[in-house]
């Protein structure tokens, strides 16, 4: 946002740069998700 | 004689019967209209708007909400949880007759629709996506009747075509699967051809992966969605075996769902990130895309994740409820709000109420049928002559049952 692009290729370094940004965002984020999904699943084993 | 004509005549007229006798009557008059005065009679349909209503709805909608069907058999056959085993016949039902009516509205759709069959019969076009499409339900549309029909012959007692199709189910399912994973996103595809027609907030070069994944998080809710229903309104059609497993079934599918729906929201992050759409948000159709976003996709998915963490059944069906609507929603986005979205508004798309007739024609001729099929087959209980399936003691990982039902 706010970014001038004279290439295709300043374009594509700044957009894949901020998408590897945020798939180290994403996999933390579905991993705490995952774990917030399972937290209490051991509370309702039929013991 | 006469007061008992009178009782006959009160017993069927419930509430239920004189609405659904009103929608056939309706759904008859403009079919009526439809096959004699064309579609210009009946539809607002331009050349700016080659596909309406019946398309985004009917289509598009149908078929991502019938995708309970390759998600539930996957999950028991494929994946191996034979917990969901109860929930296949039910899933596999609903997804032959979305399917079915979805092949049933594009007559209506059609200009010609008695030439249908010509793409694969008479005249190809192999490098269409439409002809993927078009492929792919015809051949899925006869896996799921195949797939359905065990159920037809149990109830006819005829055993040995049966018993052959009962083993070729691994063989169904995967070949049911593969189709699904073509046709699912190529209906994104189909999109991909008009790039300057599309608000960039929903055209993406990923519109495709959007689709499937979608239609993944929509399988799983429309089979929790249309399971609480069933409950509701055939409970004494089902046996011991499928109302032992239908609360596993509710857990294991909202978590499936929450976590579908959190990768779907991140890959919609992804493709705005790499077109770099982020200015459009500050925009009118940027509130738009984002109440579709936010409150009918990340908030499902946390209500889900609430729900299963707190073993709250009624979250979880409110939910599918809501995530079976953000679907539509987005199906409509897609194909109406943000297709041809620069035109001025009197040239922009408005149904005929012709066209919402037929829609809910449609949505009751499925209802009626799923009624039909579901009261006299074994779909909710296994035939007594071909058990196979025998109810499993709840083993140590899996949830404890709970008996809520919509709040009662």
């Amino acid at each position: 946002m706010g970014n001038e692009f004279y290439t295709l290729h300043d374009f594509m370094l700044f957009t894949k740069g901020a998408v590897y940004y945020l798939m180290g965002v994403i996999v933390l984020s579905i991993l705490g998700f995952w774990l917030y999904i399972t937290g209490r699943d051991e509370d309702n084993l039929i013991k | 004689m006469s007061t008992l004509k009178t009782e006959n005549l009160k017993q069927y007229l419930t509430p239920f019967n004189i609405v659904v006798g009103i929608i056939l009557l309706l759904g008859g008059f403009v079919t009526i209209l439809r096959f004699t005065k064309g579609l210009g009679a009946v539809t607002n349909l331009t050349d700016n708007y080659p596909w309406g209503l019946w398309i985004s709805f009917d289509l598009l909608c149908g078929v991502a909400l019938a995708a309970g069907g390759y998600t539930t058999s996957a999950a028991c056959y494929v994946f191996g949880l034979k917990r969901f085993h109860s929930a296949v016949r039910p899933a596999i039902l609903t997804a032959f007759l979305g399917y079915a009516l979805v092949v049933f509205a594009l007559h209506y759709d059609v200009g010609r629709p008695w030439r249908l069959p010509y793409p694969f019969f008479v005249q190809s076009g192999p490098t269409s996506v439409l002809f993927e499409v078009g492929l792919c339900v015809f051949l899925y549309l006869i896996t799921l009747f195949i797939e359905w029909v065990p159920s037809a012959l149990e109830w006819l007692g005829i055993r040995k075509p049966r018993d052959i199709i009962v083993k070729a189910t691994l063989a169904l399912t995967i070949f049911g699967v593969v189709l699904s994973t073509m046709h699912q996103s190529s209906l994104g595809a189909l999109f991909l051809i008009a790039p300057s027609k599309m608000h960039p907030l929903w055209y993406s070069s990923y519109i495709p992966l959007f689709f499937f994944v979608s239609s993944i998080a929509a399988g799983l809710s429309m089979v929790i969605f249309e399971s609480t229903l069933s409950h509701h309104f055939m409970h004494d059609k089902m046996d011991e075996t499928y109302l032992k497993e239908h609360d596993g079934v509710t857990y294991g599918f909202a978590k499936g769902a929450a976590m579908v729906l959190v990768l779907y929201f991140f890959i919609k992050v992804v493709g705005i990130t790499l077109d770099n759409n982020w200015s459009y948000l500050l925009t009118g159709y940027g509130a738009w895309f984002l109440v579709e976003l936010l409150g009918f996709v990340a908030l499902p998915a946390f209500l889900y994740a609430i729900a299963v963490r707190e073993k709250n059944l009624t979250l979880i069906r409110w939910t599918a409820a809501l995530t079976v609507l953000g679907i539509v929603l987005n199906r409509f986005n897609v194909s109406l709000v943000a297709f041809n979205w620069h035109l001025p508004p009197e040239m922009r798309y408005f149904p005929r109420w012709h066209e919402f007739v037929i829609s809910i024609f449609v949505v009751t001729v499925g209802l009626l049928v799923f009624r039909f099929i579901a009261s006299r087959m074994p779909i909710f209980y296994e035939h007594p002559e071909f058990k196979e399936h025998e109810p499993r003691d709840l083993e140590e990982h899996e949830l404890k049952p709970h008996p809520q039902t919509w709040g009662h």
